[in-house]
């Protein structure tokens, strides 16, 4: 039995040895044969599963694209749901490769929990949803409400400062997990729910029993970027996420969509033919296939695509391009030049 | 005096109606005293006005398994089994694919086909092991397939009574030998050993449940080595596993200490060795005499499973709290809860009948 | 077994310096070493993965956080906190609403444990078999999914806060919690606190001073009564002598919600209700054995000694029962303390609550959950030591 123990200690101490050489986690995922991806376990719009178990959602959508910029395929991912609890652990110890789960850059994110972000997939802020009933019309009208908000998040420490900065009191009603938050709304025990304005779009549509009753407050209270992020320490790991990301915003600059991506293959464009890799270059310098952004526009498609696909004008969410529309069209997504 | 003996007997009299009959078992169990008379009274209005309701609102005012929620929600004076009739099979077997849910089922009959059968003394064999081993083997690969034609299906998905039976009895199952080195080593006379036990036993009985789930949730994968990960649900079972090895232990102390202390020295007068003395003759009397114990730290461990909620994972409570939040069928609550604890409950009380009973027979046995 | 050296045909003579397995000594050490080589090894080995891990990913490490400013709100405190204090002081906060909901659950379940228990035993068939029914159904069933239904019922049951029910007028019951009117601050509160310790203190002085006396003079001073008296009386005079005001803040309500008075939030209820209810079972099973245990006889022998009923309760029966109850009770204590916890899946703010926030916030999971372990382990070392002197002291003196 004690020699059971010590031949286990050994093992593992060998087991030590062989992951401390193993420490690209490129090369990690390709022995793997897919991607591990952190989503949100149930965040319409942005990452849910539906009843048969496929997940859908614009950050699921960046978790296949990476999964096409190295396998060529869309499907060779594995997502792992995570509360706004575990996902900090789960990407810091490499549980899973990345997080894309509708989390906020932030300073003490970016330093003091160790990761580094991506660009911003989509530009949020944080809102309030209350009910019609109430006849609020402005969130300085808050002052003395319950406000029903989910721990662990910026939205928390948004909503105490806000309150601090406009000298109003409130009473939080701090629950952990989301569907719980919801249901607390719901049911009347606040009179205010609030988090990132596409979160109360996606839950308004999705979750409310009448969504017609329930309004969206006008005032944006916070800068909140969402972004996928990668652990620190490995630095081509996150050039891969990072470029995969810039494709689908400098595709839908080009213009370039799923469906017509091949005819952009021989354009005359020298810029475009260094994105799609006719002109080589561009792939092998992130260690990946030369054709990864035409894969990654092919398969999954364009910025556009996928924001219209998952929480544009026609999906319940309804959500407007706003600040997520490209630079060139007034907004903030803008792609570094593929070069 | 001879005179006075009566040859005719006289037929048999009825005892008086006040010492036996209902009426005097009213008399002595219900209105002995005056206080007890006023008592009964009271409790009685009290049930007359509680029960009536509620059986209205459970049978009576109720809609059936068919009812929709808009139905329910028009007339709200009865339960909605509408919501069971729905989500029946979600609370169930939780997010398994709907097709396969025969499997889950399986699961959920083998493991309560093993419960039942070890139940029984006669079948307290050595092959019982083996039929648990298979029976696991069985789970194992009705759960996650991928073998003999069954479609694989992610450990993500399962969910429901199922996960519920697995981490319980799973985490028993591995914990059991862990609680017997544990409590060997609590009264073992090496310092050493015995002060690594004590503090773990302690430690763990220490802190919250939560605290361990939640050490294993987000601590645990910083333990492992780089790129070493474990998944979700062995991570809840191995916290399990930890707290339940703890909490038997000091149930199997109890039978150890039990044991008078000439059995020891008889065992050591026969020249055994330490492990044969304890496999041979502690142990076996130990665990007979700690299998009340034992049964009972089983069902304060079946109703702890329902933590994993905390941590994301859909057990039975998990499953049931989730169809509540399908925006359709929102508040109605006391179904859903009232047929999950019913759940809990038959499990639970039925084996703390079997451990009340089996204290009884073996105390019938020591006294002999 | 370590200790003795046990001969054996053929083995060579014990004591002799020769190394050898058989030994038990030697074995011993042998074992010792192994063991504690091997925990020593998987601890370093965890430890060193950490380090590693948070070298690697530069995860901020140390307890430094616990001054930055916490920037979350917290619901319900005892001491007074807002988003400007520390992370430490928010945790502080957390430590005072779990003691703060174990305190009252305590007192509240050892009371209604006591009923129960007291009333499963009763010779009125009905009341027993109530009570019975109570400790199968409650003590069965998961105590998270007991709070979930407290919950649901207050949030879900009640009605909206603007048709709170209005029982007594002042009271106010709906989804946000019920509301009782509460005296308005006057220094006259703190002054009847010190003389009610007063009271106890003076209690304590006589109880010391009557049992010298009867043990001098054999005279038995009633000093149950006496200190009852005190610890009402002494609060008393201190009321009346302030003025005895009796000012009122009334909730009302007031924009969202109800202002003034005081608030039993629908999280402290459920969470309360959830412990007190769950754990009651378990104490009411916990006070029957321990009547049960005392033997009739020692009534009886009571009685024949001319002890009258009084003190044969307080001198013979309850001495014996305590020391069967009050190990058990301890532990039921613990339980519900460690229960508490559940408070995190309503969201009322106990310390792993708080603790999980802050863990959340700075990303520094592992001081989050170190901070939760060793304060529940220092609230069950602290129990374990009182309970080890209690048990000393009560402990059967065998003559």
């Amino acid at each position: 039995m004690k020699s059971g123990i010590l031949a286990a200690a050994a093992a593992a101490v060998v087991v030590t040895a062989t992951a401390g050489a193993q420490a690209a986690t490129l090369d990690t995922v390709k022995s793997r044969g897919f991607v591990q991806c952190g989503v949100n376990a149930g965040l319409p719009g942005f990452g849910s599963p539906d009843s048969a178990g496929n997940w859908t959602g614009l950050d699921v959508d960046y978790c296949r694209a990476v999964a096409v910029a190295i396998f060529n395929d869309p499907n060779k991912v594995k997502f792992t749901p995570l509360s706004a609890q575990q996902r900090f652990p789960a990407i810091q110890s490499g549980e899973v490769d990345l997080l894309s789960r509708n989390t906020t850059v932030t300073l003490t994110r970016d330093t003091s929990v160790g990761l580094n972000f991506a660009p911003v997939t989509y530009y949020d802020g944080q809102g309030f949803m209350v009910n019609k009933k109430l006849g609020v019309k402005s969130a300085k009208e808050l002052n003395g409400a319950t406000v029903c908000v989910q721990s662990g998040t910026t939205t928390e420490l948004n909503l105490a400062d806000f309150f601090r900065s406009n000298n109003m009191s409130y009473n939080p009603v701090v629950i952990e997990s989301n569907d719980e938050v919801n249901a607390a709304y719901f049911a009347g025990r606040c009179d205010v729910l609030t988090t990132d304005v596409s979160g109360l779009a996606g839950t308004r549509a999705g979750v409310a029993p009448v969504p017609d009753d329930h309004v969206i407050l006008p005032e944006v209270i916070s800068k909140e970027p969402l972004a996928p992020a990668v652990r620190h320490g490995d630095d081509q790991w996150f050039d891969i996420v990072k470029w995969t990301i810039n494709v689908a915003i400098q595709a839908e600059e080009f213009g370039i969509t799923s469906k017509n991506v091949d005819e952009f293959v021989n354009s005359k464009n020298p810029d475009i033919l260094r994105f799609l890799g006719t002109t080589p270059g561009m792939g092998k310098a992130l260690g990946l296939d030369e054709k990864y952004a035409y894969n990654v526009v092919k398969k999954v498609g364009n910025y556009g695509e996928v924001f219209d696909r998952n929480v544009g004008p026609g999906t319940p969410l309804k959500l407007e391009r706003g600040l997520n529309a490209l630079w060139t069209k007034g907004g903030l997504q803008y792609s570094a030049p593929f070069r | 005096m001879t005179d006075n003996v009566q040859s005719v007997g006289l037929p048999d009299e009825r005892p008086p109606a006040n010492t036996v009959g209902p009426i005097a078992w009213l008399r002595n169990n219900l209105f002995n005293t005056w206080y007890n008379a006023i008592l009964t009274v009271l409790v009685l209005a009290l049930l007359g006005s509680a029960i009536p309701p509620f059986v209205d609102w459970l049978f009576i005012n109720a809609h059936g398994l068919d009812a929709s929620s808009a139905v329910c929600r028009k007339d709200n004076s009865g339960a909605c089994w509408g919501f069971i009739g729905e989500k029946l099979r979600f609370i169930l077997f939780g997010t398994f694919p709907y097709e396969q849910q025969w499997r889950p089922l399986l699961t959920i009959v083998i493991f309560i086909t093993l419960l039942v059968a070890s139940c029984d003394r006669r079948f307290w064999k050595p092959w019982l092991g083996l039929v648990w081993i298979a029976g696991f083997l069985s789970v194992a690969v009705l759960m996650w397939g991928g073998v003999l034609g069954l479609t694989p299906v992610e450990n993500t998905l399962w969910g429901g009574l199922p996960l519920t039976l697995i981490l319980s009895v799973i985490g028993l199952a591995v914990a059991f030998p862990a609680a017997i080195l544990l409590a060997l080593g609590r009264r073992s006379n090496m310092p050493a050993v015995k002060v690594l036990c004590v503090t773990y036993i302690e430690l763990i009985r220490g802190v919250p449940l939560i605290s361990l789930l939640f050490m294993a949730s987000v601590m645990l994968p910083l333990f492992l080595p780089n790129g070493v990960s474990i998944d979700k649900l062995l991570r809840a079972q191995i916290a399990f596993i930890m707290f339940a090895a703890a909490y038997m232990a000091e149930a199997i102390r109890g039978g150890l200490q039990a044991i008078p202390k000439g059995q020891y020295e008889a065992a050591d007068g026969l020249g055994l060795s330490y492990w044969q003395k304890m496999l041979k003759i502690i142990l076996p009397q130990a665990l007979a005499i700690a299998i009340p114990p034992l049964v009972n730290t089983f069902i304060s461990f079946f109703k702890d499973t329902s933590l994993v909620i905390i941590i994301g994972l859909y057990d039975l409570l998990g499953a049931g709290k989730a169809a509540l939040s399908d925006p359709s069928w929102r508040g109605f609550y006391r179904e859903a809860y009232l047929f999950v604890g019913v759940i809990y409950w038959i499990f639970c009380f039925s084996m703390s009948k079997y451990s009340q009973k089996l204290e009884r027979d073996l105390n019938r046995s020591h006294r002999r | 077994m370590a200790t003795q050296t046990r001969t054996t045909g053929g083995a060579p003579a014990p004591g002799g310096s020769s190394f050898s397995l058989s030994d038990p000594t030697v074995r011993a050490v042998v074992y010792q070493v192994l063991v504690v080589g091997a925990v020593v090894l998987v601890g370093w080995f965890l430890i060193s993965n950490t380090l590693d891990n948070l070298a690697r990913r530069s995860i901020a490490t140390g307890y430094s956080f616990l001054e930055r400013e916490a920037a979350f709100g917290i619901g319900e405190h005892v001491i007074d906190y807002s988003p400007k204090d520390s992370y430490g002081r928010a945790f502080l906060v957390g430590v005072l609403n779990t003691l703060k909901v174990s305190i009252i659950g305590v007192i509240l379940a050892t009371i209604i444990g006591t009923l129960i228990g007291v009333a499963r035993l009763s010779s009125n068939w009905l009341i027993a078999k109530l009570a019975s029914t109570y400790v199968e159904i409650v003590r069965n069933i998961p105590p998270l999914l007991q709070l979930f239904f407290w919950y649901a019922l207050v949030s879900d049951g009640l009605p909206p806060v603007r048709s709170a029910l209005n029982p007594i007028p002042g009271v106010f019951l709906s989804q946000r919690g019920l509301f009782v009117p509460a005296p308005s601050a006057d220094p006259v509160w703190t002054m009847m606190g010190i003389a009610f310790l007063v009271a106890v203190v003076a209690a304590y002085v006589l109880r010391r001073w009557a049992k010298a006396r009867q043990a001098r003079t054999g005279q038995i001073f009633p000093v149950g009564w006496t200190a009852l008296g005190l610890m009402i009386g002494l609060p008393l005079i201190a009321y009346v002598a302030g003025g005895a005001p009796t000012a009122l803040d009334m909730p009302t309500l007031k924009g969202f919600n109800f202002v003034g008075g005081m608030v039993l939030s629908p999280e402290f209820f459920a969470i309360l209700m959830g412990l007190t209810i769950y754990t009651a079972a378990f104490i009411a099973e916990v006070v029957r054995s321990g009547i049960i245990a005392v033997n009739w006889g020692q009534t009886e022998a009571a009685r024949a000694l001319g002890i009258p009923s009084g003190p044969t309760l307080r001198l013979v029966i309850l001495p014996q029962a305590l020391r069967v109850i009050v190990p058990p009770l301890t532990s039921q204590y613990l339980n519900l303390t460690k229960n508490s916890s559940l408070a995190l899946a309503i969201g009322y703010p106990d310390l792993v609550s708080i603790a999980n926030t802050t863990l959340n916030q700075t990303g520094q999971a592992i001081e989050g959950v170190t901070m939760i372990m060793g304060t529940y382990l220092s609230i069950s070392l602290s129990i374990s030591i009182f309970m080890n002197w209690y048990n000393k002291r009560i402990a059967l003196v065998e003559r």
